[in-house]
């Protein structure tokens, strides 16, 4: 009980003291640029609870939600063809690497040129954006597998989609899901950009329109949202991880303390 | 009592083929070169011998012979150079649905992701066997390898010994005719391996297996074997193949104490030493 304390005061800590510090900072010294703690939280309340949630927030959410899933699946199913075929690899990298090495919000004038300001426009570039990070660790993890489990898989007559299925998937996992890591945030950050330039609706669109207005406070709180966002989509990940790779984090463990 | 003339080894200095009908499996003029970029490597140069129905046959020679490699030949994992091996009739191209491997690295064989029940049970649901058919075997696979108590465990949660009983247990659940096992018990402590040797002669009795069994320790191919094949060193013949005529029933004090245990395992050693050092039947046969 005692120790529960403990922890949740270490987590809580610095999160407080910096709330602190803004409340006195503000209070001294107002600012037109900078809400108080408590202005912000009324503002907050006041302005995304309401008809915003639905205009605003969930096709934001919607937006990177399907974009990120699609990155996902399309870089892991990619990333299994391209890993476990040596031609297609050496075929394939340099062209992988290029487009990796192109920051994604260039992509933006282009694609909006081609498909116009509509929804799927912005979820293509988030799965652009995204898919790098998963499709790239896919191949290495693949690549990776190690030569005796392949081995005994193919002594016992695994092979194909079995194999897949039973061994390279479940190996890989880990890499996989590093990369999947990666590519939450760079899709949140393409959501946020993608609206910024163009849109009717959206976090990104909010927060400039805000911006525009001068209605400081209500631009504030479009960053908290989507600062709760970032952090609630890292939480689930970790939450997801965590049950996926249970194996893998008690081998972890266990080498560690060896 | 009159001590009367030893008992003569039986012994030939090239592989034993069989007749047709007592064969299992036939290893035919397999040689095998690795090519790599830093040239060619002769594993394995001219191995011919055949395992019989239901044998337990030890395979020995120094480290770098080519053990390993002939394993994987016939394990269908490698294509041979030239030559061939003949499972019941038919020529391995692949790895048969008939046998079962058990790795030298078998710590790296088990999936780390899969508890242990699940590990055995793989190779099962691979091939299609009923849910219930599986549980089946899968539970009589742990408890003939003792290892029942622990099927929700991982793999690297348990001992060296328990993860090579973890590897046996896969390979006999998957009820094969041949068993091939690679210096199974390099890596476990002396008491382990002591019941682990017993437990390969139970199972291979009870499920009527025919076992080749690689090891470099003398000791244990003459206590566990039927039939010892000795390899000379690398590029790699048949040195001598022979006959272990121990009675049937085998126990770690009793047939290690007798004075035919000791004389055959004498004479093992010898032609190691000789293999060691370079001493080979092709060439002494050409002389
Ligand atoms: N994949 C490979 N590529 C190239 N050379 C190899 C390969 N595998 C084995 N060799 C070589 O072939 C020879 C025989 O190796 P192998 O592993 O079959 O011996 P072994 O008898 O199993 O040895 P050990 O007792 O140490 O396990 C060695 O010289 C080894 O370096
Ligand atoms: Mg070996």
């Amino acid at each position: 009980m005692k120790k529960a304390f403990v922890t949740l005061g270490f987590a809580l800590g610095l999160p407080a003291i910096l709330v602190v510090l803004w409340w006195i900072a503000t209070t001294v010294s107002p600012s037109f640029f900078v809400p108080t703690p408590g202005e912000l939280i009324v503002t907050f309340v006041e302005t995304w609870f309401g008809p915003r949630l639905w205009v605003d927030i969930l096709p934001s959410i919607a937006r990177f939600g399907i974009g990120v899933v699609i990155a996902i699946v399309a870089g892991i199913l990619l990333g299994m063809l391209v890993g476990l075929n040596r031609d297609l690899r050496a075929f394939t990298e340099p062209v992988f690497e290029f487009f990796r090495a192109l920051p994604p919000p260039v992509l933006i004038p282009v694609l909006l040129l081609l498909f116009g300001p509509t929804d799927w426009m912005k979820v293509f570039i988030i799965v652009l954006a995204a898919i790098w990070p998963v499709l790239l660790n896919t191949i290495e993890g693949v690549r990776a597998a190690d030569p005796v489990q392949t081995e005994t898989s193919r002594s016992y007559g695994i092979s194909g989609l079995n194999r897949v299925r039973y061994q390279v998937l479940p190996s890989a996992a880990p890499q996989i899901l590093a990369g999947v890591r990666q590519s939450l945030p760079i899709g949140l950050i393409l959501m946020v950009i993608s609206e910024m330039f163009s849109s009717s609706s959206g976090l990104g669109f909010s927060i400039i329109q805000f911006q525009r207005r001068f209605a400081i406070p209500e631009m504030w709180s479009g960053i908290l949202v989507l600062g709760l966002i970032g952090f609630a989509v890292a939480a689930v990940f970790r939450y997801v991880e965590r049950r996926i790779l249970r194996w893998y984090h008690g081998l972890k463990e266990l080498e560690n303390a060896a | 009592m009159l001590h009367d003339t030893p008992v003569p080894i039986d012994t030939v200095s090239h592989g034993r083929t069989l007749p047709a009908e007592e064969t299992l499996l036939s290893v035919r003029n397999l040689k095998k070169v690795y090519s790599t970029d830093g040239g060619d490597i002769e594993a394995v140069r001219d191995l011919t011998f055949d395992l019989g129905k239901n044998e337990l046959t030890c395979l020995v020679g120094p480290s770098g012979s080519g053990k390993t490699t002939l394993l994987k030949c016939i394990a269908g994992l490698l294509a041979p150079t030239s030559g061939e091996v003949v499972l019941d009739g038919k020529v391995v191209t692949a790895p048969p649905k008939k046998m079962a491997v058990v790795f030298q690295e078998y710590g790296r064989s088990l999936f780390p992701w899969l508890r242990v029940a699940d590990n055995v049970e793989l190779p099962l649901k691979n091939a299609g066997v009923p849910k219930a058919r599986r549980t089946e075997l899968v539970e009589e696979a742990l408890a003939n390898v003792g290892l029942d108590h622990v099927p929700r465990s991982y793999p690297w949660q348990l001992s060296g010994g328990m993860q090579q009983r973890v590897a046996i247990a896969r390979a006999i659940a998957y009820q094969p005719e041949v068993l091939l096992m690679d210096e199974p018990f390099a890596a476990v402590d002396a008491q382990t391996r002591a019941d682990l040797e017993d437990l390969v002669r139970k199972v291979r009795k009870t499920l009527g297996l025919s076992v080749l069994f690689v090891t470099h320790d003398i000791d244990e191919s003459v206590y566990l074997g039927e039939r010892v094949i000795m390899l000379s060193s690398s590029p790699t013949v048949v040195q001598e193949d022979l006959v272990v005529d121990l009675p049937e029933e085998r126990d770690q004090l009793e047939t290690r104490s007798m004075p035919r245990f000791t004389e055959l395992r004498h004479h093992v050693y010898e032609q190691i030493q000789l293999a060691k050092r370079g001493f080979r039947p092709d060439v002494a046969a050409t002389k």
